[in-house]
């Protein structure tokens, strides 16, 4: 317990002492899910803090506890199938544990969701008009229905959908990908939510929709002031969307730092292997991309000490069996106190320089 | 639409035309022998057997009894045992053969008992079902969820005609609950109508309620688990909205189309219901004319089987296209 109370600290002592509390805090959460294999331990000990106006990437590979997280922000997770840990506060409001009619209140008003999957995500019988009228209503009882409709136009308006007083009347499956995906951030920020979260809002558009959806997000972030999550796998979004970024690997952050700390100065082999699988614009065609060897660790029985050392190819710059046994804390690397990384290597930034600097030039 | 409704009515009158040719083959090329069958209520000697095949055409070939039952369906004729003749105005699906009156007279006097069977079994095992289901849908993996799917289990693995033959021994006869069941119709006297059918009503209801209440907690389960759920639930809206109108929306949509096609099952008779109860529908019909190779009336109820199995399937599909915007009839 004393190494999660000292990540606490590492974590608020990287902010302005004296200042508010940041809008979302989340304390050491932890999630786990019983199933019929065993308990799947989907996040473990997590901490991180966003600020209002501020955006935090989390990025990690599928089953790396990123969406799990943050749906347990909004409290999305069945409490009856779930064991959640921990502390998660939305402006000053603990979320673990509250009662489902206050954690109602919350969803949707102060915090919203933008899902993946706009097609599954919004309802294939109900009209686009009436869910965002709905999202508001739900919120504004008083509100007539006159007044919701009016709501649903202005939001559509507002995200780039031409004709919103007719779209409204139109279906999901009538509209394209990225409209789609236009109409549910609409819908989420129906109620000017403080804070808003984005799970994989790009991925399933085509590259050109995702470069319009982003520039959406940061044009609303500005006008709505929230505080946003983006999660993504996706390295180019957060480097275009996030303040700072938080690496998750195996249910667990690996790496948290501002963007440009994260990208460019890693410090911690999972992040180097991230940005090695990324091509650049500049690099030569015909070289490789290197992607990370290996699997994404089984959350059912994690592996014993860093949960990244069977796929890691540093192991040779910690000495003894370090990987294999002890879980490496989240701690500031050398010389550099306002980020956290959890790697055994001590001087990251060496390793770095000499192992692989010299084998991308 | 329309031209789909049309297209679809003409390849369902084509089914039964099919249908009907199909009844015959079985019913004259199979192993029958209706003028024997006709003749066993008296003394019977080999020439009146030979006479009523005669007068009733069965040694003709049978696509020329096919083409004269098939005129009396458009035009109407005349049947003639031996005696007077029988007048059978169209639709004319045959005379029967035991009682000698016009089929379509005798379903028409018995259809009503079925459809109030009918009728009256769906108001019951259509919510029940549905209700049962939502609920071992919500607490699924609970006590209550198992109990559910057990008991729905066990009892559907009990014989149908079981179940009911205990029932009416039990609540009729050994402890006086109910008045003996029988069918009056509801024009006469809606009260004893009602009486009447309350116990089959009841025990159809109930038996049919297990196979609905597995039904739509699988579908239940199914569409609590989609994204548009989570949606809905990260929109803030109560539990009893998320459950009923985006859940339960899309999950009935499938459990009304198994009901479409049970339904029309029922209407074309509720063989056991009606045996056990004493109700005189098409089903008790179908059976004793089967028994008494009473081929006009066989013939008669498979084709109204087939009419209301296709015709269920049409309105099914436009049902569909009424409950999901996203299917389009063309």
């Amino acid at each position: 317990m004393t190494s999660s109370t000292q990540r606490r600290e590492d974590i608020s002592a990287s902010r302005v002492p004296g200042r508010e509390e940041p809008y979302l805090v989340v304390e050491d959460l932890s999630v786990k899910f019983p199933t019929a294999d065993g308990l799947v331990q989907a996040v473990s000990d997590l901490s991180y803090t966003v600020e209002q106006g501020k955006t935090l990437g989390i990025v990690g590979e599928s089953g790396s506890g990123k969406s799990v997280s943050s749906m347990a922000v909004l409290g999305l997770h069945d409490m009856r199938r779930t064991y959640m840990d921990g502390s998660i506060r939305v402006g000053g409001t603990e979320v673990v544990g509250l009662d489902e009619s206050k954690l109602r209140r919350l969803r949707g008003a102060d915090v919203a969701m933008i899902f993946q999957d706009a097609l599954a995500a919004l309802h294939p019988f109900y009209k686009v008009g009436s869910q965002l009228s709905e999202a508001y209503l739900a919120h504004h009882p008083s509100a007539s229905r006159r007044d919701a409709r009016a709501k649903a136009i202005e939001m559509l308006d507002r995200v780039g959908i031409p004709q919103p007083d007719r779209r409204i009347y139109d279906y999901s499956h009538q509209f394209s990908g990225g409209m789609r995906q236009r109409a549910m951030i609409a819908m989420a920020l129906v109620n000017d939510p403080k804070l808003l979260i984005a799970d994989e809002p790009t991925t399933a558009l085509d590259v050109t929709v995702q470069a319009q959806i982003l520039d959406l997000l940061q044009d609303l972030q500005r006008d709505f002031g929230s505080a946003v999550i983006i999660i993504t796998h996706d390295l180019g979004v957060v480097a275009e969307m996030a303040d700072d970024v938080l690496v998750m690997y195996g249910g667990r952050a690996v790496e948290y730092g501002t963007c440009k700390q994260i990208l460019s100065q890693p410090m911690m082999p999972y992040t180097w292997g991230l940005l090695e699988s990324v091509p650049e614009l500049d690099s030569d065609p015909t070289q490789r991309l290197l992607p990370i060897a290996g699997t994404p660790p089984s959350l059912l029985s994690p592996p014993s000490g860093c949960p990244f050392h069977p796929r890691c190819r540093f192991r040779d710059h910690v000495p003894g069996d370090l990987c294999v046994t002890q879980l490496p804390d989240l701690e500031p690397p050398l010389d550099s106190p306002d980020r956290l990384k959890r790697c055994h290597i001590k001087d990251t930034a060496a390793v770095l320089k000499t192992d692989l600097v010299p084998s991308e030039a | 639409m329309l031209g789909y409704i049309i297209r679809r009515l003409i390849s369902a009158v084509l089914v039964v035309i099919i249908t009907s040719m199909l009844v015959f083959a079985l019913f004259f090329y199979g192993p029958s022998n209706p003028g024997q069958a006709l003749c066993s209520s008296n003394r019977c000697t080999p020439e009146r057997v030979e006479n009523i095949n005669k007068a009733l055409g069965f040694n003709d070939p049978v696509t020329t009894q096919y083409a004269e039952w098939a005129k009396g369906v458009f035009a109407g004729r005349t049947v003639d045992f031996g005696g007077a003749p029988i007048d059978c105005p169209a639709p004319c699906f045959g005379v029967s053969y035991q009682d000698r009156v016009p089929v379509t007279e005798t379903l028409s006097e018995r259809f009503p008992a079925t459809l109030s069977l009918a009728i009256g079994g769906s108001f019951i095992f259509l919510p029940l079902g549905l209700v049962l289901g939502v609920l071992a849908a919500r607490k699924r993996g609970t006590s209550i969820d198992r109990g559910l799917v057990g008991s729905s289990l066990i009892l559907s693995s009990i014989p149908y005609y079981l179940v009911g033959l205990m029932a009416y021994l039990y609540i009729v006869v050994f402890w006086g609950l109910l008045p003996s069941s029988d069918y009056n119709p509801i024009t006469e006297n809606p009260w004893k109508w009602f009486t009447g059918l309350l116990l089959p009503w009841i025990i159809l209801g109930i038996y049919n309620s297990t196979a609905y209440a597995r039904f739509s907690r699988g579908s239940m389960l199914e569409s609590l688990g989609e994204d548009y759920v989570r949606t809905a639930r990260a929109k803030g809206l109560t539990e009893r909205r998320i459950v009923v109108k985006h859940a339960l929306r899309a999950a009935i949509v499938p459990v009304l189309t198994i009901f479409g096609l049970d339904f029309a099952g029922l209407l074309a008779g509720t063989v056991f219901t009606e045996y056990i109860f004493s109700i005189n529908g098409i089903g008790r019909t179908a059976l004793l004319a089967i028994n008494n190779q009473d081929f006009p009336i066989i013939a008669a109820t498979v084709l109204v089987a087939a009419a209301f199995v296709v015709l269920a399937n049409l309105v099914v599909d436009i049902l569909y296209s009424v409950v999901d915007p996203r299917v389009r009839l063309t």
